[in-house]
């Protein structure tokens, strides 16, 4: 497992190198909003990593309750983490992209406010997983908040199709990115998913050494 | 037992404490007045103000209400270790589930309307065109609310941080019922018709339905020991 981490984390590091250098130096700027749209290159790929990350906890929340096995939780507890901190990203990414586009850090939009949500969700299931000290029971229930909080994020995804939002619309989804644009765009998606997946495995091995140290402890 | 026979059962029970006591009814009953006092003093006396917000703040009312009675569906079987007996019934616990979410929809529509009238008459406002097309909006946003809180009330009963906790978790997750239903009161309290806006109301059907699926299916997982 542990070869498996360093190849990821080094892959992960090259290719977060080379996606800022197509994004950052390489890509055209923006016809219209110029530089600044080179944002777009850290903002959307850590949004759907995120929901990469959310989706991982759905299913292995339903694993857990489902199969009741140790491993199932301990993902879906490691891919809560990351995804928090993916939005967190996005969050940031989005204020500053926000504030010269839009004039403000933050507006109530419908997308802004239900990616907060998102976020809040999920820091409420991280919360819950802290106040319950038997693990067991803290899998169970966080595997309800986990279970319950995709169908928010599905909600959350689809706001910006069905009200008309200060936010674009993605322009992934409705193909109207130019090729020079799209590339970087890619290469930076798969950094981030290959930086989730590296991050995963870093805090699966930590939940393991944190497990083994409390059965040595109440062993001895 | 039949699922729907243990809901009876456990909705009965629920409803003759409550006849006996009417503890849950009377603190709702207080506790709405004094919000709907409140909004006075935070709006001030312009009527036009209180109108234009009416939607949002009937909501509100109508959660930190609905908050206080979740937590206390469950914190009635906290006495006398009734939790313990509930995890022991025969058959489905998702039966359970359902009388909770049945009887949790009745005592919050039924404060949710004293709310709506004592709001209309101390705002001045002309409500009764509106009164049969909201009782429906009024029902569909709680049945949502409920089916949520009922599960979160069962989680949150065991542990300390219950009175925190609760809100923290239920809140962010039923925006998606909340956001539609304080929408379709808008439009209803506007004179429109419920079909004004369609898209609001299948939002709001789709997320109850999915809601009360997902409820009924994890809920025996939440009263596991």
């Amino acid at each position: 497992m542990d070869r498996l981490g360093v190849t990821l984390g080094l892959g992960a590091g090259a290719l977060v190198v080379a996606g800022l250098w197509m994004g950052l130096v390489q890509a055209p700027p923006d016809a219209v909003q110029g530089e600044v749209q080179r944002i777009m290159y850290l903002h959307v790929p850590s949004i759907l990593t995120a929901y990469l990350a959310f989706t991982v906890v759905l299913v292995c929340s339903i694993g857990y309750l489902v199969r009741g096995t140790r491993g199932w939780d301990r993902l879906a507890h490691a891919s809560a983490e990351v995804g928090v901190v993916f939005t967190a990203i996005t969050l940031f990414t989005g204020a500053i992209w926000g504030k010269p586009t839009w004039g403000v850090w933050w507006t109530w939009d419908a997308r802004l406010t239900g990616t907060a949500v998102l976020f809040l969700v999920y820091l409420g299931y991280l919360m819950l997983r802290s106040v319950v000290e038997d693990q067991d029971r803290a899998g169970r229930f966080a595997a309800v908040v986990g279970i319950l909080g995709f169908f928010d994020m599905i909600f959350t995804h689809m706001a910006v199709e069905w009200f008309r939002t200060l936010h674009q619309p993605s322009s992934l989804q409705r193909g109207t990115i130019d090729t020079a644009l799209r590339l970087p765009l890619y290469v930076n998606l798969l950094a981030f998913v290959v930086l989730y997946a590296y991050f995963l495995t870093r805090r699966l091995r930590l939940a393991a050494l944190d497990e083994a140290i409390e059965a040595r402890d109440l062993g001895g | 037992m039949n699922v729907l026979v243990l809901a009876t059962e456990i909705l009965r029970k629920d409803l003759r404490i409550e006849a006996r006591s009417r503890e849950g009814v009377n603190t709702l009953l207080f506790f709405s007045a004094l919000l709907v006092f409140l909004f006075r003093f935070a709006l001030g006396p312009t009527e036009a103000q209180v109108r234009q917000g009416a939607p949002g703040l009937l909501w509100f009312a109508f959660i930190l209400t609905g908050l206080w009675g979740m937590a206390r569906a469950f914190q009635i079987e906290r006495e006398n270790d009734c939790l313990e007996a509930l995890r022991l019934v025969p058959g489905d616990l998702g039966g359970v589930y359902l009388g909770k979410v049945v009887g949790g929809c009745c005592v919050m529509v039924a404060t949710e309307i004293a709310i709506v009238v004592m709001f209309g008459l101390f705002f001045h406002l002309d409500l009764w065109p509106a009164g049969g097309r909201l009782v429906p909006v009024l029902i569909l946003g709680t049945v949502g609310f409920v089916a949520i809180g009922t599960l979160f009330a069962a989680i949150t009963a065991h542990l300390k941080a219950r009175e925190v906790l609760l809100p923290l978790l239920l809140l962010p997750l039923v925006i998606p019922v909340l956001l539609p239903a304080s929408r379709l009161t808008e439009l209803v309290l506007a004179g429109e018709s419920l079909g004004a806006e369609p898209h609001w109301l299948r939002l709001l059907l789709v997320f109850d339905l999915v809601f009360l699926v997902l409820g009924y299916l994890t809920f025996p997982f939440v009263m596991e020991d």
